[in-house]
């Protein structure tokens, strides 16, 4: 059984990635911390989101018996493996910013709290027993922490599964599965309204958590088909055949479709009622952010709807790593459209910060998604559902 | 196709079937008479069919005046019910779209019964719109058809255009994904027959369907494209039934989560639905060794996933309320919760959050009995889960001055018993008249996946 090697040459490009991503974090922060600030919460929210995206996924094969992806979970694994270290980054960032030593969130700055000040706002002081630092610290450890234990949790099941089929330890993931999805069925949707949605402290909607998670989601399956595609490339999993492919390139397309679906059911409902409160959310946006505003629905939907509706397609690895990368910047993008303008408004950039902060970010995925495909082998005999992944053809 | 079924897969057929003792048991049923209970049955739901036919008749004749509507209350039961058997019709698509999609084998042993089902359940909902058009024979207006009143069109900015649309492209939809399955079993059937005139029926109805390679061929291209056209029909319709609501500015109503919540919603209920029906039929027909435990169970699953779903959508309702710092919204929720509906609000909570969470445990997900309870439970909850949202929300809005409440007349609890009567009527005539099985997807996997498979292969 072969396994991935980490070659120096990819090992090098991911250093250099991070130290472009060096650079332009600390020369952001010399240049100007307003716009620094945002930039890094973005970033590290985007990967993080990536790893979160692939324990849910992990974690589905086992709660729903799903028997051909079995072949694939190394990789599932691997991106999932993320998660710790985003969550470390993203965790000092975000509680940084709810201690008000930058200004991301208004809600966070102490005089919009107090009548006495001019600076006073009793929509968002009405909401101070939920938005005050303290309690949304707290909250943030419970989920970083509780999603860490879970993935840790996983990752001590699988060395089990990889000892030896064991039918009893496949139960047990089975199991821990489930509780993990309640609990990320709760933190997904409260975590998004702390981290994202509290930034433009007025606004509301019952469905951004919901919208965030088939964000982070559908960029998690892309990432994983991308990881899986590069192992094939490389002559690794010979069991994974071209139907294991078609099944991931229906769900980059399935849950493209879904993002739009969720996408549109938010624009439609607060643009047709036409509410001051809420809809100037979208006035912002599509007065100061038009171009990836509708961008971003055109990579996000358009592209991998229209390019991945034919069956074909879904085989074809150079189709597939193109639409993907596209639906990568798509929701990179798309993140960018949510966080930034609750904190920079119309005085926003997307240049050599931002681009470079995410190409930092992205050397670091790669550094720990290849770091981890390469410390053990890369295939998975004996997981329970081996012998039908292998066979598996549609 | 090879079997490398895993072994802790549990089979789907018990017992050792072969192929011609699957038609023989899913034949049956048809072919032999009724016996005294079902005559009983019928009886009673053809008479409360009945009843609400003629509730609807008085409705027609004299005016919705006779429904228990009021001028703040402007919509109760009538929607009420209306979006309850819409909900109820989203488990057959679901069962047969989705789930082909994600090669789930066991939906073949439910899938013909739920989506007649679903079927069924979309006839009595369109009854409640109609209806509530007071002047019936003028339904056709709703419909955007070239007229001679001048330049008198559907309004097509309203969401309750966009239902007639949707509604009307789901049930035609479901239905010709329904009848093509049933082709080739009518022809098994066909073929079966001694007596001429079952024959005559059963060929007619069978479309002389033959089994030729070609046919089976088209056939299997037609349910792939039916099943594509259908899956975005399983979001649409009831996505734009909770735009009825959603798109206008009522507390409790404009909130962005009700399309995917209402979506999830009808799953819900419809599952609980097919689990009722199906749970009676089982027995009822003798077919235990086709719908097994292990049918039942996963059903159970995909309750408490969609029930964990809308209890989300329930807290997150209720917390963005409080954090909008809305205060008519802010109102709307806590009337629902402590007004004088609070008890319609307690029994929602109570049977569509909390009941559904017993099937976490083992023993009860695998019984009978629990899960016809909780599956009448979930019927109840969601009935009021409709009732909530709309009369809740519309008793006392932006005007206390006309705040008020609601009672049924006899009409309206008499039209909604009908409903149920005609549902129950419609399925029992299904029940002995149409393969309640589709035997011939079911043969396909009877080799991979029954006992005497899995016993060759230990």
């Amino acid at each position: 059984m072969s396994n991935y090697t980490f070659s120096s040459k990819t090992k090098n490009l991911s250093i250099a990635l991070m130290a472009i991503g060096l650079l332009s974090i600390v020369g952001g922060f010399l240049a100007d911390s307003h716009r620094a600030w945002p930039t890094l919460l973005h970033n590290s929210f985007f990967f993080m989101a990536i790893g979160l995206g692939a324990l849910f996924f992990l974690a589905v094969q086992y709660a729903a018996e799903v028997g051909w992806s079995a072949a694939v979970k190394r990789p599932i694994e691997a991106v999932s493996s993320v998660l710790p270290y985003g969550a470390a980054i993203f965790g000092v960032v975000v509680i940084l910013s709810a201690l008000h030593i930058n200004h991301v969130y208004h809600w966070a700055d102490p005089h919009v709290h107090d009548p006495a000040s001019e600076h006073y706002d009793s929509i968002i002081a009405g909401k101070s027993g939920f938005l005050n630092p303290v309690f949304f610290i707290i909250r943030t450890v419970v989920y970083l922490g509780g999603w860490v234990l879970f993935f840790r949790a996983f990752m001590k099941r699988s060395e089990i599964e990889g000892q030896g089929l064991n039918v009893q330890n496949w139960k047990a993931t089975q199991s821990l599965a489930a509780w993990f999805l309640v609990f990320f069925a709760v933190t997904s949707s409260t975590s998004a309204w702390d981290w994202i949605m509290s930034i433009d402290t007025h606004w509301f909607s019952t469905l951004f958590g919901w919208y965030t998670f088939a964000g982070f989601f559908v960029s998690a399956l892309t990432v994983i088909t991308l990881v899986v595609l590069h192992l094939k490339g490389r002559g690794l999993l010979p069991e994974v055949n071209e139907n294991h492919i078609h099944d991931l390139g229906k769900f980059m397309f399935a849950f493209s479709v879904f993002w739009t679906y969720l996408w549109f059911s938010q624009f439609m409902l607060i643009w047709y009622s036409n509410i001051p409160e809420e809809v100037t959310y979208y006035m912002d946006r599509f007065e100061n952010y038009k171009f990836l505003f509708i961008f971003n629905l055109f990579l996000n939907f358009f592209f991998p709807f229209l390019i991945l509706i034919k069956r074909g397609a879904k085989r074809r690895t150079g189709v597939l790593t193109f639409t993907g990368i596209m639906i990568l910047i798509g929701h990179w993008s798309d993140n960018f459209v949510m966080i930034t303008p609750g904190v920079m408004k119309e005085h926003w950039h997307l240049g050599w910060m931002e681009i470079g902060t995410m190409l930092g970010f992205l050397g670091l995925f790669l550094f720990i998604v290849l770091n981890k495909l390469a410390s053990k082998p890369v295939s998975n005999p004996t997981h329970v559902f081996y012998e039908e992944s292998v066979h598996h053809h549609i | 196709m090879a079997n490398h079924s895993s072994s802790i897969r549990e089979p789907l057929i018990l017992g050792t079937k072969t192929y011609h003792q699957i038609t023989e048991d899913i034949s049956r049923p048809i072919e032999g008479k009724a016996n005294g209970m079902f005559k009983v049955v019928f009886t009673i739901s053809a008479l409360i069919a009945l009843w609400g036919v003629g509730c609807f008749a008085y409705t027609i004749g004299t005016g919705i005046g006779v429904w228990g509507l009021n001028k703040t209350v402007g919509w109760a039961w009538d929607i009420t019910n209306f979006v309850w058997w819409v909900g109820i019709g989203h488990a057959g698509t679901l069962i047969s779209a989705i789930l082909l999609l994600f090669r789930q084998r066991w939906r073949m042993s439910i899938n013909r019964s739920a989506e007649a089902m679903t079927i069924f359940a979309v006839i009595c909902a369109a009854l409640f719109p109609v209806m509530h058009m007071g002047r019936v024979w003028m339904a056709y207006w709703v419909l955007p058809l070239p007229n001679t009143f001048g330049s008198l069109w559907v309004n097509f900015n309203s969401p309750l255009l966009w239902d007639v649309f949707a509604i009307s492209t789901y049930f035609s939809v479901s239905l010709v994904f329904w009848y093509t399955g049933l082709i080739p079993d009518f022809a098994s059937i066909r073929d079966r027959q001694v007596k001429p005139g079952m024959r005559k029926i059963y060929s007619i109805l069978s479309f002389g369907w033959s089994g030729s390679a070609k046919q089976w061929s088209r056939f299997e291209e037609v349910s792939l494209v039916l099943a594509g056209l259908s899956t975005p029909l399983v979001l649409s319709v009831h996505t734009i039934v909770s735009m009825d609501f959603a798109t206008s500015v009522i507390p409790g109503w404009h909130t962005t989560i009700f399309p995917p919540y209402f979506v999830a919603g009808a799953i819900f209920s419809g599952f609980a639905m097919v689990l009722t029906l199906l749970i009676i039929m089982r027995k009822v027909l003798h077919l235990e060794d086709y719908i097994t435990i292990t049918h039942v169970e996963a059903m159970n699953k995909i309750i408490i996933i969609t029930g964990s779903i809308v209890g989300v959508a329930y807290l997150t309702e209720l917390f963005i309320s409080w954090y909008s710092g809305v205060e008519y919204e802010q109102y709307a929720f806590l009337n629902r919760a402590t007004g004088p509906y609070w008890w319609s609000y307690w029994s929602m909570m109570t049977c569509n959050v909390i009941t559904p969470q017993l099937f976490w445990f083992k023993k009860i997900r695998k019984s009978l009995m629990a899960t016809f309870i909780i599956s009448i439970f979930v019927n109840i909850g969601m009935w009021f889960e409709r009732f909530v949202i709309i009369v809740t929300s519309l008793h006392r809005d932006y005007l206390p001055s006309s705040w008020t409440m609601f009672h049924p007349t006899f009409v309206d609890i008499g039209i909604f018993i009908g409903t149920i009567g005609i549902f129950f009527t419609l399925f029992l005539v299904f029940s002995r008249t149409f393969p309640v099985i589709a035997m011939s997807e079911l043969k396909t996997i009877v080799k991979s996946t029954s006992e005497n498979t899995n016993q060759t292969h230990h």
